[in-house]
């Protein structure tokens, strides 16, 4: 699912032009203006992305060198940080539980939540409204406030330290059923009807039209699940103990900012916990855009 | 597909017996049942411990729990350890919530342009979406920090003292990592809000002899301005559950002024601060609850705009 980027009836924030109205050429913009637009943009972008050259110039940069003289530039410059960081935070392994930690708790958010967007959406039971409202009242339950007697339940189950631990609780998600039962709704009851006709039973409706027909929704969620998993910082700094053979790749970093007077090793750290993430970025954009901006603006 | 409509018109009628009502109760349960599942197991269950926490207090080794009733919580928040990370959390909230909306809407309103190579700009500015807290943190160490910062001085007018070390700068300090890593979502989400309007409204505004500044306070702004609504709340939220940037850049310091209300929960996880720590919890809780429940009334307004 998330590696298929051609989906149908596909709306994309960033690609999507302001219609010009028929009859009317839109507003103009000028050379002299257009050039002034542009140094405003180069002047905000230069803002956003100085934070990240400096993470650059400082992950190569010889940490006994870097204040002789220019901040602005690598001073002796040496690229021993990265393989450094890479042995002394064991990233390598940090990356692969990373990976399956977030494999495991987007495939589950996804399912889970699929499955509780049919039920909302298709079928008729009893104290709906009421089991609907239980779902989103999750939403008023953060992680923060439940932290510590869900680490009494990790700890009464011997799961600190563990795959189980770091995977479960997050099996649900309220934002991803609400999202996909919206997605859901709109289809055609026509539809629904007529294969009910047919004799199909409400998994095969459920597997050969629903899905499908709102791939970019569950796309979208499938993204944003993923994103939010990997970059997850407080529920495994509290359930790892042992982070050298446990650490996910956010705690990892965490380890590595221990000896920061070796500076350019933590800072090239950084870069390599954040490649996996950018890629993502890259590839899926659009459904990062339209799932972040759901709950902003409607249709 | 045809053919499927073409039988729907051939007479045979959907018959609702009570077998299928049961049945498709049955497949309702099983459908809902592993969310359901996770929610109490993870959500409600735990909610329900941390209250009842609160109602016991435990002896200074944790090892006996006796029971005051609401005793603890009204000592504990009146007290403070509550009073001044509420505090911190608060100033997190104006630290980073009008910035994020400032730059949020400055990006968008500059990238919304019809000019060659936008989406450039616009793929930039959306770019920190990728950064996890860890990461951000990591960024503002190298920009910060007394010992390997780009900048190691203070705040000008706050003293000498570098930013990260100055108690009365350090939250600041601290939040700018949260500002920058979430201008990627503030400016995605405005982009969507200024996307929305139609054409049309600015083009006779336009007509209508408006100028720029005043076609943006007038018609531009009022228009995003439930977009604007949600981005509050989500940035709100955000900084209500700000921790690695807090664990990364000061631990809590100097002079435990960068204790927010999580990073205290967080440091009460031995059982002998166990209590404490469950009325911390309901406390973020209730600030929590309080913020959403706005934007639930802030979201039904917008329907009411017809929207």
């Amino acid at each position: 699912m998330a590696g298929d980027t051609e989906l149908v009836g596909d709306v994309d924030v960033l690609d999507h032009a302001p219609p010009v109205p028929p009859g009317r050429v839109g507003q103009r913009i000028g050379p002299w203006r257009a050039a002034g637009w542009y140094l405003l943009l180069s002047f905000l972008s230069l803002l956003v992305l100085a934070p990240i050259y400096f993470l650059f110039v400082r992950a190569i940069s010889d940490p006994s060198k870097a204040f002789t003289s220019s901040v602005l530039t690598p001073q002796g410059v040496r690229w021993d940080g990265f393989s450094q960081a890479w042995e002394r935070g064991n990233l390598g392994g940090a990356l692969v539980r990373s990976t399956v930690v977030t494999v495991l708790i987007t495939g589950l958010q996804v399912t889970t939540s699929v499955l509780a967007a049919y039920a909302f959406a298709f079928l008729r039971f009893p104290l709906k409204r009421l089991v609907f409202a239980v779902f989103m009242a999750t939403l008023l339950l953060p992680l923060e406030v439940t932290l510590l007697p869900n680490l009494q339940t990790m700890r009464d189950l011997g799961w600190f330290d563990s795959y189980q631990g770091l995977v479960v609780p997050f099996a649900a998600a309220a934002f991803g059923t609400f999202l996909i039962r919206q997605g859901f709704l709109g289809i055609p009851e026509e539809i629904r009807d007529a294969t009910r006709l047919e004799g199909w039973s409400h998994l095969q409706f459920l597997v050969r039209f629903a899905v499908p027909l709102t791939r970019p929704v569950i796309a979208s969620f499938t993204v944003i699940s993923f994103i939010g998993a990997f970059n997850q910082y407080l529920w495994p700094r509290a359930v790892i103990t042992d982070t050298q053979s446990w650490g996910t790749i956010q705690i990892a970093l965490r380890g590595l900012t221990s000896r920061i007077e070796q500076s350019n090793v933590p800072v090239a750290g950084a870069v390599i916990a954040a490649v996996p993430i950018v890629i993502v970025l890259v590839l899926f954009q659009r459904h990062i855009v339209r799932g972040l901006t759901a709950g902003a603006v409607k249709g | 597909m045809s053919s499927l409509g073409e039988r729907l018109g051939g007479g045979r009628e959907a018959r609702v017996t009570d077998t299928g009502r049961l049945r498709e109760g049955l497949i309702a349960v099983a459908f809902l049942a592993p969310s359901l599942v996770i929610f109490v197991a993870f959500f409600f269950y735990p909610f329900q411990q941390l209250v009842l926490r609160g109602l016991y207090r435990n002896n200074a080794s944790g090892t006996n729990l006796r029971y005051v009733g609401w005793e603890q919580y009204s000592d504990v928040l009146t007290g403070p350890e509550f009073r001044d990370g509420l505090w911190h959390s608060v100033q997190y909230v104006i630290f980073t919530v009008p910035l994020g909306l400032l730059f949020g809407t400055l990006l968008a309103v500059a990238a919304n342009r019809r000019l060659r190579g936008v989406k450039v700009f616009q793929a930039i500015f959306s770019s920190t979406i990728a950064t996890s807290a860890a990461v951000a943190s990591v960024v503002f160490l190298v920009l910060i920090n007394q010992q390997i910062g780009v900048y190691q001085g203070g705040v000008p007018g706050f003293g000498d003292q570098a930013i990260l070390e100055n108690p009365r700068t350090a939250l600041f300090g601290v939040s700018l990592s949260s500002i920058w890593q979430n201008l990627g979502l503030s400016f995605v989400i405005v982009l969507a809000g200024l996307q929305a309007i139609p054409a049309e409204v600015e083009e006779a505004a336009t007509l209508d002899g408006y100028g720029p500044v005043r076609r943006f306070f007038r018609i531009t702004l009022p228009m995003i301005s439930p977009v604007l609504m949600f981005l509050v709340v989500v940035l709100v939220i955000f900084a209500l559950q700000a921790f690695a940037p807090i664990e990364f850049l000061t631990n809590g310091g100097p002079a435990r002024s960068t204790e927010t209300l999580v990073y205290k929960i967080f440091e009460r996880q031995a059982p002998n601060k166990m209590g404490e720590g469950a009325v911390l919890s309901v406390g973020l809780f209730g600030v929590t609850f309080i913020v959403t429940l706005a934007q639930f009334l802030l979201l039904e307004r917008r329907v009411h705009y017809g929207r």
